[in-house]
């Protein structure tokens, strides 16, 4: 696998959606067997630039140049093709074709018309024995593996394609200790083999631990780049967000000893995801979920709501004894969720702002006629409550910012007026201004007497905004940590099941 | 209470969004127009009133079941079944309404409730579809696909294979449903208005039709903003049934008999007028009154190939078929 490196340059890179502009003219350059870790928080533009980079997506200004000539990719198969590989986030497998089939997907194997499969097996096996998959036959279907396993069957998909420039988003997030480790000496092999990796992750030890070098961006812009061994952690987190942590969230204040629990739940269990779990949240208390990705944490939810299958041996809102069978029912009893899939399961991207906005208490605005007034009047207050930037009040919600998406989101499952609201990932894919505003909405719901239960992977977030926080593992809850006792040290300790 | 930071002119500041291209919202009127423009000068006969409500009379079938095709469309799903639905309809009617006669009841009675059946039996029929597609977990393209063959199978079994024919005396009472006109106006084009309006009020202006369109947008975010997904859907097809059912019982009294070709391919012809009228077939967002202009449109077609001689009649179909293409050509998603 010696072949000559590859110098990847991006010179002056801009990149507008619509109006939103989420790159500033980025200069950028990756040298041959080097690990650079590229830090931001959600929202910075990391992702924007590396699917750039990759040919997902088109520079709206600026260039980019390998090995000194510049290129023009019109499609990831362009990147590929100088050696540019980019290993999502959320994965790209077919999930109903077997391991081989899905790393030769698009570059199959063939002897004259028909395909290799026996050549393409082999070969398959070879890449996934250096990614530590030994036991995995390539024969198994995708929908068989479990997460982890699937996070390295990509990685094998990027080896099988000789990639020179490796870029892995977030690769750790769904990997236990053992499984990351692996996965860095791979890492460090390819390095040595003059191949350049460019890892994002959130996990600043781990940054630490592999990277030669740190790029930070914030806004869409570049904040610096400066080798690994220069910087602290703490330096790192600071040259993220920009300013210090403690600006970011608004004071706690103590829930009353007094406060009634709101949401009390006994010995439930989701089948696969969640078992035997008990909690209770009071009025007025924001209480913290943490665990990694696979934890249970939002299928515990999703099976409160009656989303899932799903038991309890008590379930109980403001005192009173009820299991939800449907979002619906969950609604009517003040109990609402924010989902942690905007897109997929959170707002109707096509439609307009308004019709989101009151979806979840139609009710109130059609009686029996719909009265688009009592609707607009609604809209028009919940874009000055919640800070909503849009244009004009009829566009749909595709064209608002991810953090305005949300800040709408957030706004339509508040509108039924909840007792109990449920926010998944609440600033997952917002940038920092954003972040603060919900911040502070997350904080007022709390001061107005709601139970708010957040569940995020942010762990900063939690230790920052919540005054107890259970960490889950494995469908399991490990530990309920109160605010004096919260660090990242022992979050992430008990979410890993190194406590 | 301290709102969260504000932004007083984050309206009026930002500069005016673009409006979305509203063609596809003109594009069947425009081609409705064209048509007829086409139709006046290719034939005299074509621009008469006796010819527009003939015309209109003949879309009223049609264009009765494509405004509740239209809902199950808009809420992501498909019914084949109705041409089936709609014969089997029109035989069990028939046939209930010639054993009440021999009893002495007035023959106005006896049609009456002739026509409480068919819309029974229709929303009977669609809400069967709806608890089979949601309960049942059932694609809709295979439960109506079943149910057509059933619906048209048992029609065939009771007419023995023949003809199922309403009773002589029965005929003369229930003749004015479909031949008389009220104010000019032919029934079946008063009933067809009225089906139109109501379902335009329904789509636009209640709750349920809010929901119908954001179960065929996305059915997951339905669900998660507390939407009774599965009721609204059993609901849209127990719709659609009663639509089959209204236009049934005015398609009855034209021939008087129901046989195994009655009803054949209306189910094309429906979901062809809800296409041609711009609501996408992948479901979220459609028109009552571009389906309506997508029925008269297709109905001018055949009209016009009946009056002129430039193409065969018998090609009709391939024409609706060629127009079919051409609009979901047009209208198709850039992407």
């Amino acid at each position: 696998m010696a072949k000559p490196g590859v110098r990847v340059e991006l010179r002056g890179v801009v990149k507008r959606f619509g109006l939103v502009q989420v790159l500033h003219g980025v200069d950028l350059a990756f040298e041959p067997g080097r690990v650079v870790g590229l830090l931001g928080e959600n929202g910075a533009g990391k992702s924007t630039l590396m699917k750039i980079l990759a040919g997902y997506e088109q520079p709206s200004e600026g260039t980019l140049a390998v090995n000194g000539r510049s290129l023009c990719f019109d499609g990831p198969r362009a990147a590929e093709a100088q050696g540019i590989v980019l290993i999502h986030q959320e994965f790209n497998l077919a999930e109903d074709l077997t391991v081989a089939q899905n790393i030769f997907l698009g570059h199959e194997q063939r002897r004259g018309w028909w395909l290799d499969d026996a050549g393409m097996r082999k070969t398959a096996r070879g890449v996934l024995d250096a990614v530590g998959l030994q036991k995995v036959d390539p024969n198994t279907r995708v929908r068989e593996l479990i997460v982890a396993e699937r996070q390295l069957v990509e990685i094998a998909k990027a080896l099988s394609r000789q990639a020179r420039v490796l870029i892995m988003d977030e690769p750790t997030a769904t990997l236990t200790p053992g499984e990351t480790g692996r996965l860095f000496e791979l890492v460090a092999r390819m390095k040595a083999d003059g191949v350049s990796v460019v890892f994002i992750s959130h996990k600043l030890d781990e940054v630490e631990r592999i990277t030669d070098e740190v790029v930070v961006m914030r806004d869409g812009h570049l904040i610096a780049q400066q080798p690994t061994a220069s910087l602290t952690r703490a330096q790192m987190a600071r040259l993220m967000v920009g300013r210090e942590l403690a600006d970011l969230y608004p004071l706690r204040r103590e829930v009353p000893a007094d406060a009634p629990v709101l949401l009390s739940v006994k010995g439930m269990s989701v089948p696969g995801w969640a078992h035997d779990v008990s909690f209770e949240v009071r009025a007025g208390e924001v209480f913290g979920f943490a665990g990694l990705v696979g934890s249970g944490r939002t299928e515990l939810f999703e099976g409160l709501l009656g989303l899932r299958e799903r038991s309890a041996q008590r379930v109980a809102l403001a005192g009173a004894p009820v299991l939800p069978r449907s979002p619906r029912e969950a609604a009517n009893l003040g109990l609402t969720y924010l989902s942690e899939d905007r897109k997929g399961r959170g707002l109707h991207v096509r439609f307009g702002l308004r019709e989101n906005l009151t979806l979840m208490a139609l009710h109130r605005h059609a009686k029996p006629w719909l009265k688009p007034s009592s609707e607009t009047a609604a809209l028009e207050q919940a874009v000055r409550e919640f800070g909503i930037r849009c244009g004009s009040l009829d566009v749909p919600a595709s064209s608002l910012s991810g953090g305005n998406q949300q800040k709408l989101a957030l706004a339509k499952v508040l509108h039924p007026a909840p007792q109990v609201v449920v926010l998944d990932e609440p600033t997952r894919g917002v940038d920092i201004g954003a972040k603060r505003e919900i911040y502070a909405l997350i904080r007022r719901l709390a001061d107005e007497g709601r139970a708010v239960v957040v569940i995020s992977s942010e762990l900063m977030e939690l230790i920052g905004l919540c005054h107890r926080v259970a960490v889950m593992r494995a469908g399991r809850l490990q530990a309920t940590l109160n605010a004096a006792q919260l660090n990242e040290q022992e979050l992430i300790a008990h979410a890993t099941g190194t406590h | 209470m301290p709102p969260v930071p504000t932004d007083p002119t984050a309206v009026s500041n930002a500069p005016p969004a673009r409006r979305p291209l509203r063609l596809p919202a003109i594009g069947p009127l425009l081609g409705l127009v064209l048509l007829c423009i086409a139709g006046t000068l290719l034939n005299g006969e074509f621009a008469t009133p006796d010819n527009a409500m003939n015309v209109l009379t003949r879309t009223a079938f049609i264009g009765i079941i494509a405004v509740g095709m239209c809902f199950v469309i808009i809420s992501g799903g498909i019914d084949l079944s109705v041409g089936s639905m709609a014969a089997l309809i029109a035989g069990v009617t028939i046939l209930l309404m010639n054993k009440l006669a021999p009893l002495g009841w007035p023959p106005v009675a006896v049609v009456m409730v002739g026509m409480g059946l068919a819309v029974l039996l229709g929303a009977l029929f669609g809400l069967a579809h709806g608890l089979l597609i949601t309960r049942g977990r059932i694609e809709p393209f295979i439960v109506t696909l079943g149910t057509l063959g059933i619906f048209r199978a048992y029609l065939t079994y009771f007419a023995d294979g023949g003809a199922i024919a309403l009773d002589n005396d029965l005929a003369d009472t229930y003749g004015p449903i479909y031949y008389g006109s009220l104010l000019g106006i032919p029934v079946p084009v008063w009933v067809f208005a009225l089906v139109a309006i109501a379902g335009a009020v329904l789509l636009n202006r209640t709750a349920f039709g809010r929901y119908v369109q954001a179960i065929g947008s996305n059915e997951q975010v339905a669900r998660y903003a507390a939407v009774d997904v599965d009721r609204i859907k059993v609901l849209t097809y127990t719709l659609l049934g009663a639509c089959v059912g209204v236009a049934t019982l005015l398609y009855v009294p034209r021939l008087g008999s129901a046989s195994p070709t009655t009803g054949l391919l209306w189910e094309l012809e429906a979901i062809a007028a809800v296409i041609v009228g711009g609501t996408a077939l992948r479901g979220g967002a459609g028109s009552i009154g571009g389906t309506v202009i997508g029925a008269i449109l297709l109905s001018v077609i055949s009209n016009i190939l009946n009056l002129t001689s430039i193409i065969s009649v018998y090609l009709n179909a391939a024409v609706q078929g060629f127009v079919i293409i051409a609009v979901a050509f047009m209208q198709r998603r850039r992407p």
